[in-house]
C-alpha cells in the first residue's frame, strides 16, 4: 500500500444515511480517495474492520452488547476518531428507547424476541470512548465531513461550527419563519452545519443538527408554548433525533414535567 | 416657505412615471432593487416592473411579530422596513476576500479576489437606512483602510428614498433623531401621494434624473399632504430611547439585574445582529480545495452573541448570554459614541420585531438606565 493516511468508516446503530456524505461525492470522491486509503468502508466495498488506521470515521450509536466490545476495537486501532452524525454523536433517534421500556416495546413488536440483543439504553460513542471530533447532523452534511478531513489532512483541528441556525438563515436573506408566519421552530437553539436548509423552503428547523453552544431551551420553550404548542408538543420538539444530547433531554423532561404537573 | 412662491426644487411625478425612472436607471447600467412582497414579507428585491412593488400592501409589526395585509389602496410604499436594510447590499452576509495557491515548489501566492460588483439602484430606501448607511460608510470607509469590497459597491449604489409615512409600532427614530424624513444620503427622495410623488433631487445625478422626466413643479397642496405624512408619522411613534446618548447610564449599571432579567429572555441567536443596519461584525472562514493545494479565505457575517466573537486563544470571554447582550446594548448604545461620534442605533425598530422572543431594546435600555430595578 502507499504511505497515504488510512480511513475507516464504522457502522453501528444507524440508517447508513451519513455514511452517504462520502458516497454522494461524485467526482470529488475520487479526488479523496487520491489523499487517502479506505481500508474499511463495508458501504462502499472495503472490509477490514480491525485495521489500524489514521482516521476512523463511527456512524451511529451504542446499542448491542457487541457494539460495546466493538467501539473500543476501534478505539484501539485509531489515532483520530470523529463521529459521523447524530446517532453517534448523541444516540439518534433510537436513544428514545431510553426514555420508555424497550423491553416492552421489543415484545410487541417481534414475534420472537429472543432473538434481539439490545441494551436497556442507547448511548453515544464518546459515552464509550475518547473521541477527537464530533459532527453533528441527521445526516451530516459532505461540506462538513470534507471540511474535517482535510483539517486533519493538514494536521490542524478542524473548526467546530456552534453557532445557531438562525445566523445562517440571516446570512442566506431566508425570511423567519417564526416571526412572519408564526411557526415554532427550533433554530434559535439549534447549531448550524446544514445551511439552515428548511427555513430556506419555509418551514421550521426541527434541530436535527442537535444543540448549539449556549442553547436557551428554557426561553425556546416559552416561546413555543405562546405560538400554542401544549406541553407534550413542546418535549417533543427536544425529545426527537437529538434526545439524548443534555441539553435537549433535560429540556424535554423538564417540559414533559410540567405537562404531568411535576416539578420542572 | 411662503404662499405663491412654489417650490421648483420638487417635482410632482405621477404614478405612471415611476416606470419610467426605473428605466431610466436601468438604462444607465442599473440593477433596479425594490420592495416585494415575498414569504409575507417585505423584502428587496430585482424590480424590473413598477407591476410587482407591494400596492395596497400594510405590515403590522409587533416586539417578534410581522405580518402584512392586503388592502385596497394605490399606494405602493405604505409600509414600515421588512428584514432587510442596505446592509445586505454593501457588507455582504459572505464573500471571499483573497485566496491562496500553494505551488509544486511549496511556495504559497496570496491573491485578493475582486468582489463582482455591479452597479444597483436601491427603491424605497427609508430615513433610518441612510442613517444607518452613513455610519456604515464611516466604519468601513473611515480611516486609513477603507474596506475596498464596500468601497467598490458604495461608488456603485443609487438611492431613491421614500419618507416614510406609514411607521411600524416597533419603530423609534424620532427619537434617536434619524427619520421619518430622509435628510441625506439619497439621489432622489419621494413623498407618496395616492396619485403619484413628490420627488426631489439629492445629487446632481438626481436631478439629471428627474430633471429628464420633464415633470411638473409640485403644487403647494401636494407639498403640504406631503409634509403632514411626514409629520404625522412621526406624531405616531409611540416607542423611543430614553435619551440621544447613555453612554455614562449604561456604563453606570453594569451590574443591574436587569441584564440577568433580559438574559432569560434572549436565546442569543443573533437575529437583533443580523437585521440591525449598523452592526458590522465578521468572522473569517478558511475553505481549503480537497487536494490542499489552494484555499479560499472569506468573512461572513458574525454576531456579538455568538461563542466565536469573544474567543481568544482558548477562553471565551462571554460565555453567558447575560454578558453578550450585554456587550451588544452597551457598545451599541454607549460605545458607539467614542467610536463614532453617535449611537450606533437608528431607531428603525427591526431588532424588536425580529427577536424570536420579541426582546424590546427600548424598554431593556429604558429600564437599565433608570437606575437600580426594585
Amino acid at each position: 500500500m502507499s504511505g497515504k493516511p488510512k480511513v475507516a468508516v464504522h457502522k453501528f446503530s444507524s440508517c447508513d444515511g451519513c455514511q452517504l456524505a462520502f458516497l454522494n461525492l461524485g467526482e470529488d470522491l475520487l479526488r479523496v480517495a487520491e489523499r487517502v486509503d479506505f481500508v474499511h468502508f463495508a458501504e462502499a466495498g472495503p472490509v477490514e474492520p480491525h485495521a489500524k488506521v489514521d482516521i476512523a470515521f463511527v456512524e451511529g450509536s451504542i446499542s448491542t452488547p457487541d457494539e460495546v466490545a466493538r467501539i473500543q476495537q476501534v478505539r484501539a486501532n485509531s489515532r483520530f476518531v470523529v463521529t459521523l452524525g447524530a446517532c453517534a454523536t448523541a444516540g439518534g433517534v433510537q436513544a428514545l428507547r431510553n426514555l420508555a421500556d424497550g423491553g416492552k416495546w421489543i415484545a410487541a413488536v417481534y414475534a420472537q424476541p429472543e432473538y434481539i440483543h439490545s441494551l436497556a439504553t442507547v448511548t453515544s460513542i464518546a459515552s464509550h470512548i475518547k473521541v477527537d471530533l464530533e459532527l453533528w447532523g441527521c445526516p451530516v452534511s459532505s461540506r462538513q465531513v470534507l471540511g474535517a478531513l482535510r483539517a486533519l489532512l493538514f494536521g490542524v483541528v478542524p473548526v467546530e461550527e456552534q453557532d445557531k441556525v438562525c445566523m445562517e438563515c440571516k446570512r442566506n436573506q431566508t425570511v423567519c419563519v417564526m416571526v412572519a408566519k408564526g411557526i415554532p421552530c427550533m433554530g434559535p437553539v439549534t447549531r448550524t452545519g446544514c445551511g439552515a436548509l428548511c427555513p430556506a423552503f419555509g418551514r421550521d428547523c426541527y434541530a436535527c443538527y442537535g444543540p448549539a453552544e449556549n442553547p436557551n431551551t428554557l426561553g425556546i420553550a416559552r416561546r413555543l408554548e405562546g405560538l400554542g404548542l401544549a406541553p407534550d408538543d413542546i418535549a417533543r420538539r427536544f425529545l426527537f433525533i437529538n434526545n439524548a444530547a443534555p441539553a435537549f433531554h433535560e429540556a424535554g423532561l423538564r417540559a414533559k414535567g410540567e405537562a404531568h404537573g411535576g416539578k420542572p | 416657505m411662503l404662499e405663491g412662491a412654489p417650490d421648483v426644487s420638487r417635482v410632482f411625478l405621477p404614478r405612471d412615471a415611476l416606470q419610467r425612472v426605473l428605466d431610466a436607471l436601468t438604462g444607465s447600467g442599473f440593477l433596479c432593487v425594490g420592495p416585494r412582497l415575498k414569504e409575507g414579507v417585505i423584502v428587496y428585491e430585482t424590480l424590473a416592473e413598477t407591476a410587482a412593488l407591494p400596492q395596497g400592501v400594510h405590515d403590522r409589526q409587533a416586539p417578534g411579530e410581522y405580518s402584512a395585509e392586503q388592502v385596497s389602496s394605490p399606494r405602493q410604499f405604505a409600509w414600515a422596513n421588512g428584514p432587510q436594510a442596505l446592509k445586505p447590499f454593501l457588507f455582504a452576509p459572505r464573500e471571499a476576500l483573497w485566496r491562496v495557491v500553494r505551488d509544486d515548489k511549496g511556495r504559497l501566492t496570496f491573491r485578493e479576489v475582486q468582489p463582482d460588483v455591479k452597479p444597483i439602484a436601491v427603491i424605497g430606501v427609508r430615513a433610518c437606512d441612510l442613517a444607518a448607511l452613513a455610519l456604515q460608510d464611516q466604519h468601513f470607509l473611515g480611516g486609513a483602510y477603507p474596506d475596498p469590497a464596500y468601497a467598490q459597491r458604495r461608488d456603485n449604489l443609487f438611492v431613491v428614498a421614500v419618507h416614510c409615512s406609514h411607521p411600524a409600532a416597533t419603530c423609534f427614530c424620532v427619537s434617536t433623531g434619524d427619520g421619518p424624513r430622509a435628510t441625506r444620503g439619497f439621489d432622489i427622495a419621494l413623498s407618496e401621494l395616492d396619485d403619484g410623488f413628490v420627488a426631489e433631487a439629492g445629487s446632481v445625478r438626481g436631478k439629471v434624473l428627474l430633471d429628464a422626466l420633464e415633470c411638473s413643479v409640485a403644487a403647494a397642496e401636494q407639498i403640504a399632504q406631503a409634509e403632514d405624512e411626514i409629520a404625522h408619522a412621526a406624531r405616531s411613534q409611540s416607542r423611543r430611547l430614553p435619551g440621544r446618548n447613555l453612554r455614562d447610564a449604561l456604563f453606570a449599571n453594569l451590574e443591574h439585574p436587569r441584564w440577568e432579567e433580559v438574559a432569560e429572555r434572549c436565546l442569543s441567536c443573533g437575529n437583533c445582529t443580523s437585521v440591525c443596519p449598523t452592526c458590522f461584525c465578521s468572522s473569517a472562514i478558511e475553505q481549503p480545495s480537497l487536494d490542499g493545494d489552494n484555499a479560499e479565505h472569506s468573512r461572513e457575517w458574525d454576531s456579538c452573541f455568538t461563542r466565536g466573537h469573544s474567543y481568544i486563544h482558548g477562553v471565551v470571554v462571554r460565555s453567558d448570554t447575560r454578558t453578550r447582550y450585554r456587550q451588544w446594548l452597551t457598545h451599541k448604545l454607549g460605545s458607539w459614541h467614542e467610536q463614532y461620534g453617535r449611537s450606533g442605533c437608528v431607531g428603525c425598530g427591526r431588532c424588536v420585531t425580529w427577536c424570536p422572543t420579541g426582546i424590546d431594546i427600548t424598554e431593556e435600555a429604558t429600564a437599565i438606565c433608570s437606575g437600580v430595578a426594585t
